[in-house]
């Protein structure tokens, strides 16, 4: 590693955590600015019980002190203090407890969307211009177009509602079969389109020309030489992919009553549940940045001829 | 003509000599008709089967959802067993295609003709088709103002970060920096949350719109700007090495002068471009927030929030759910070929 790529590397990590206390000084003061408080909404509240609750919440302290404290929380315990609407529970806990579920439902979607992705892409590039390939592409741009809650909401009708393959509800095991699909279309499609490009990109390459000239076989051309270099755009959709399977999840917890974070996030937005949009924000958000980071570097990792600016 | 097998003699064509008529000179004097680069992309654009018909379905879409609603007998807030001054007539509620509530039926009997509920009416009895046009036109209309808005602040500032250059454009990019790293949809879903509650509009043009499409359209603009920004800044940080740009500034041209009329116009297709592709982006995102319940207010209906409505009657009412995914899906669609087949026709360095 020289100094260079060091120099590089300081400097888009300090980017990241520049944006992350961002988020989560954003966060804090704009859910301040919502008129009246988290405790107006509740029904027939006395002046004390208020004042109780407030103090309890430290919510009687002046705007800059919770600030502080908040973040201090945050930074020194990962604490996002109690939840505002679940009584008893931390954020913390509820943010754990939901991302047991999502976690696994993202991993085993994005490992689907990346495998099936690049094997359709490749395959497409490959038979460029054939029927199959043609068709990968009517399929794969019409998934691209296609929101993810309406890719939720048709699978729900078609194999829970008319078919009955599968349960409609995503707690039970076999549930999880349809959002795992839903959250791996998009990323999907948009691997295949990506690779299908990259990899052709590559075919017409100098160096591809000159295995072939050597004799190489075309099996290894494929894979040593040109499947190998057409992955590397892949690896930056890394980090969007998080992106889009962490807030596509939302809509599809949603749809099918999946118990994770994303469905906590919704609830806790219809319940106005102020802590726990904060917490659950600045979580996904620290998430999101941190693995568009990781992509980052690891493109430039990956690609030697790419320089640093 | 000149003989050719007497080369000697000196043989003259009368003809030679006559006056040019007013046809021959236009000929001679143009040797065909220039071509505009707008008409040249046009052209092009044209030859390309799949952008036209994306853009006929674009244009049909949008003017049937300006014109359906002017004759159209039902509104799409109306509920139509709700009469003053008698009890609510549920008979009108969830009404399949094709069929009528009590008092329609009792009218059709008496032998009057009555306007048919095309994809029957909701829960609440309200005329779906209508509601699913209504819906369609928040839609396209969110969408196209959103990408006004992201068009405007990111040609403002990307063109002046690009122009300026040095300290400005350093300063600016950071702040595109950060802004682009952001999860957008998490700051956006963030915003709708607080601004729906904090804007206060009662009283003024805006309160009809609905505090949430504007909060939408303040999300859109505070964020979706950068990369804009940064697409202009690009294009005219090559752009403004040029030599007309040089030329144009030793004759005393002024700065914002020199943007408007030497700079802009040169990125105009790639402005056009992607403001296109920014269309279908905006209509995602706001069915997403609609279906999260963040969108359009209440009796307004969007694609997202009559998707997202429509999931409760799932399994009876499955076509309430299908009709309007069917219509995202072919707008998101035909604007994202639209784009497309816009980005082949106008982008020069493709051409070449």
């Amino acid at each position: 590693m020289n100094s260079k790529m060091l120099q590089y590397v300081l400097k888009r990590v300090l980017l990241a955590l520049l944006t992350i206390w961002i988020v989560i000084t954003v966060t804090f003061f704009v859910m301040h600015a919502v008129p009246g408080g988290p405790f107006i909404g509740e029904k027939a509240i006395s002046k004390e019980a208020q004042a109780a609750l407030e103090a309890k919440y430290g919510l009687d302290k002046p705007l800059m002190e919770q600030y502080t404290t908040y973040l201090k929380d945050i930074v020194t315990r990962f604490d996002f203090g109690p939840s505002l609407k679940q009584r008893g529970r931390m954020v913390t806990d509820i943010i754990a407890d939901g991302m047991r579920t999502s976690a696994k439902l993202g991993v085993i979607a994005a490992c689907i969307a990346a495998f099936i992705g690049i094997v359709l892409g490749a395959v497409a590039a490959l038979r460029r211009n054939t029927v199959l390939d043609k068709t990968i592409m009517v399929i794969t741009t019409a998934f691209v177009s296609m929101p993810s809650f309406i890719m939720g909401s048709l699978l729900l009708v078609l194999f829970s509602v008319t078919l009955k393959w599968v349960p409609a509800n995503g707690a039970s095991a076999g549930g999880l079969i349809l959002p795992v699909i839903t959250l791996a279309l998009y990323p999907m499609a948009y691997i295949t389109r990506l690779t299908r490009s990259s990899m052709l990109d590559v075919l017409g390459q100098d160096y591809i020309r000159t295995a072939r000239a050597k004799g190489v076989s075309r099996r290894r051309i494929i894979f040593g030489h040109a499947l190998k270099n057409s992955l590397i755009p892949v690896i930056t959709y890394f980090g969007p992919m998080l992106a889009y399977i962490t807030t596509g999840s939302m809509v599809v917890e949603q749809i099918f009553a999946v118990p994770g974070i994303g469905r906590q996030f919704v609830s806790s937005i219809t319940n106005r549940d102020y802590t726990m949009i904060m917490g659950t924000t600045i979580f996904l958000a620290t998430m999101i940045v941190i693995m568009n980071l990781v992509s980052d570097l690891l493109y430039k990792v990956v690609d030697p001829r790419i320089e640093f600016e | 003509m000149i003989n050719m097998k007497k080369p000697f003699s000196l043989q003259l064509d009368p003809d030679a000599f006559r006056p040019a008529t007013a046809e021959e000179k236009e000929y001679i004097s143009r040797m065909r008709p220039s071509s505009t680069f707008f008409r040249d992309g046009w052209k092009r654009l044209m030859k390309n089967k799949v952008a036209t018909v994306s853009m006929i379905l674009i244009i049909v879409i949008t003017l049937s959802c300006i014109l359906i609603p002017l004759f159209w007998p039902y509104s799409y807030d109306a509920m139509l067993g709700v009469r003053p001054g008698k009890p609510v007539d549920s008979s009108f509620n969830n009404l399949a295609p094709f069929t009528y509530g009590k008092t329609e039926l009792k009218r059709i009997e008496e032998g009057e003709s009555v306007f048919p509920h095309i994809f029957g009416t909701d829960a609440h009895g309200r005329d779906y088709f209508i509601r699913i046009v209504f819906g369609t036109r928040i839609s396209l209309a969110v969408g196209f103002f959103a990408s006004i808005i992201v068009l405007l602040i990111g040609l403002i500032i990307g063109s002046i970060a690009g122009y300026a250059g040095g300290k400005v454009d350093l300063f600016i990019m950071r702040i595109v920096d950060i802004i682009y790293s952001l999860p957008d949809m998490l700051v956006i879903i963030l915003l709708a949350v607080v601004l729906g509650r904090v804007l206060n509009l009662e009283g003024t043009i805006l309160e009809k719109i609905g505090s949430n499409i504007i909060s939408m359209f303040i999300v859109f603009g505070l964020l979706y700007w950068v990369s804009m920004a940064r697409l202009i800044r690009g294009q005219i940080l090559s752009l403004r090495e040029q030599e007309y740009v040089l030329s144009a500034r030793a004759t005393g041209a002024k700065g914002s002068w020199i943007i408007r009329k030497h700079l802009l116009p040169n990125c105009i297709s790639v402005i056009i471009i992607s403001t296109a592709l920014q269309i279908p982006n905006a209509i995602f995102t706001e069915s997403f927030l609609s279906f999260l319940g963040l969108g359009v207010n209440a009796p307004m209906p969007s694609l997202g929030s009559l998707a997202s409505d429509a999931l409760n009657g799932l399994n009876t009412y499955t076509y309430r759910l299908i009709i309007p995914a069917a219509v995202i899906c072919l707008i998101v669609l035909s604007l994202n070929l639209f784009g497309d087949g816009l980005r082949d026709a106008f982008d020069p360095k493709l051409n070449a």
